[in-house]
């Protein structure tokens, strides 16, 4: 079912863990349908004064394929600047994982948008500009949220009752 | 490395002694039970020799039980086939929350042919609510499905309690026994069982035989129509080999089934309390008591199913889990969810489940594997921080 390289990162998941102070926090992803992704960012500048993801983890609950697939992406985006970053797309996971069963195929869509949640925060906290296409995919996921959240209300506390845990 | 097969609850091995017997039906006893040389003839007397053995070991008429091809099929016909033959008589089913698939998708397929369904809620330990029961039976209620024991979470259910109540009603009342066959004394008559679904894989015997028993002088519409095998119920050129596979392992599991379920239980019960005390927010799923002899299902506070039963796997240990992340659907175990469990719970379950071959050493190598499994997951999770 999966390739050798999924299981080689759900065996052995790259970056994962909290990030103390993150320069950036993407959360995406819901409990009631099985996956969710935190994925936080550090950003530096590079010597041509380019922000780059300087350091980057995360945290899933989730399947194999979510975990895996949060690996690869934190693996991928690590060093690469912010714009380069941003061009990563589900592909690019899928590509770099040699294939997903279709029915994971949500998971790499997760990565990318914990990924580009995680740069529009970092953007929006210091009041930098932010692409158009991300705003964009920021809003639709913001509307999206609130559609499930409101399905699934109960369900969301709990998730909230469970995270505090920490 | 060790292999741990903790997954008889999905389907078991087939006994050797079944297989044995089931040989000369392949290419010796071959012929069509239909045919009226003496093959065949020799093949419908196997046929009908296991058909006996088996309504023996239930204490009901040969007649009674009709073989099919799978469990599927025969709730399929039980529930479907009823519904169709006796729509004159009213329209009003109910079914139970917790059945499987295959009993839940024919009901609501009914729905859509103009008969109207309720399904019965449960208690939190998944056992049905008789009361429910009692006061959704109407005039035009005329059949009621409770699953004997559920497959994932092995609640036995009080089916002599609601057999009283059909009869009392003058309801017909189906029970899947698929899980519970052979596990557990199941006396079709004292509890006033109209209608029973068994299944041969689940008890070492071979896939592609089941049965349906279905009590004299209730109606059936078949869902197969051909030749007019098992009395016209089910129309397919008969698998003897499979179906005399499936009287031995009835045999087999009759003969056993007292002394097997008391190892089984002790097995299953320390098993349970290693886990709790091992592994912290972990929880027993279904009732510590009334559950059946192979069953455990638990959850594990802020992980996921798949990665469990992945890793689990990667130390040779094959279980089963209720999350969603397997299925298209993207929604945990409708059992779980029934019996109040929230999603992100629901997710986290695993279900091992025992069976003839399960030792204690496996059980002692499944404590020292699973904590650890659990604890990897938990350190990746974002909803899990304890003892970090």
């Amino acid at each position: 079912m999966y390739t050798k390289k999924v299981l080689d990162h759900f065996r052995k998941p790259q970056n994962f863990g909290k990030m103390d102070k993150p320069d950036g926090v993407g959360k995406v992803g819901n409990i009631v349908c099985g996956d969710v992704m935190w994925l936080y960012i550090k950003v530096e500048k590079n010597k041509n004064s380019n922000d780059i993801i300087k350091d980057i983890k995360f945290e899933t609950f989730g399947c194999v394929a979510a975990i895996a697939t949060s690996s690869a992406v934190t693996q991928i985006a690590k060093g690469k600047t912010l714009d380069k970053a941003l061009t990563i797309e589900k592909s690019t996971i899928i590509n770099s994982l040699g294939a997903l069963p279709p029915i994971k195929i949500h998971c790499s869509v997760l990565a990318v948008d914990a990924l580009n949640e995680a740069i529009y925060d970092y953007l929006d906290k210091s009041h930098m500009n932010i692409p158009v296409d991300l705003a964009k995919k920021h809003q639709k996921l913001q509307i999206e949220k609130e559609i499930v959240d409101d399905k699934y209300k109960d369900w969301i506390n709990t998730e909230e009752k469970l995270h505090q845990h920490e | 490395m060790k292999k741990i097969y903790f997954d008889y609850a999905a389907t078991t091995p087939v006994d050797k002694q079944v297989l044995k017997i089931m040989l000369p039906y392949f290419d010796k006893i071959f012929a069509n039970t239909s045919s009226i040389h003496s093959f065949g003839v020799k093949a419908d007397q196997a046929l009908e020799a296991s058909r006996k053995k088996i309504a023996d070991l239930l204490r009901v008429e040969a007649r009674d039980i009709i073989f099919t091809g799978s469990a599927t099929e025969s709730n399929n016909l039980a529930i479907k086939g009823f519904a169709f033959a006796n729509k004159n008589k009213g329209n009003h089913i109910l079914v139970s929350s917790v059945e499987h698939d295959c009993v839940l998708g024919s009901a609501r397929w009914l729905k859509t042919q103009g008969f109207e369904v309720d399904f019965i809620p449960v208690e939190k330990d998944g056992t049905v609510k008789v009361d429910f029961i009692k006061k959704s039976i109407r005039k035009e209620t005329i059949l009621v499905s409770v699953i004997h024991a559920n497959n994932e979470i092995g609640t036995i259910n009080p089916i002599k309690e609601i057999g009283e109540i059909c009869k009392q009603n003058k309801v017909i009342f189906h029970t899947d026994a698929v899980q519970s066959f052979g596990k557990i004394s199941i006396d079709i008559k004292q509890n006033n069982i109209d209608m029973l679904t068994a299944s041969s894989h689940k008890m070492y015997g071979p896939k592609g035989a089941a049965l349906l028993y279905v009590k004299k002088g209730i109606n059936l519409t078949p869902i197969l129509h051909g030749g007019g095998h098992e009395r016209g119920l089910r129309s397919s050129t008969v698998n003897v080999a499979a179906i005399v596979g499936f009287a031995k392992a009835c045999e087999l599991s009759f003969r056993q089934m007292n002394t097997e379920a008391k190892r089984l239980i002790k097995l299953r019960d320390k098993l349970i309390q290693g886990i709790l005390a091992t592994i912290p927010d972990s929880h027993l799923n279904g009732n510590p008591n009334k559950r059946l002899p192979n069953n455990i299902n638990v959850r594990f506070d802020g992980i996921e199913g798949e990665g469990l039963v992945m890793l689990l796997d990667e130390k040779g240990i094959a279980c089963s889990t209720g999350s969603a992340c397997s299925s298209a659907s993207l929604s945990p175990s409708h059992v779980l969810l029934a019996c109040g469990i929230d999603a992100g719970h629901a997710h986290g379950s695993l279900r091992i489940s025992l069976g003839r071959w399960t030792q204690e050493e496996d059980i002692r190598y499944m404590l020292e594997v699973l904590p650890s499994v659990v604890k990897r997951l938990r350190k990746i999770s974002p909803f899990y921080k304890k003892g970090n």
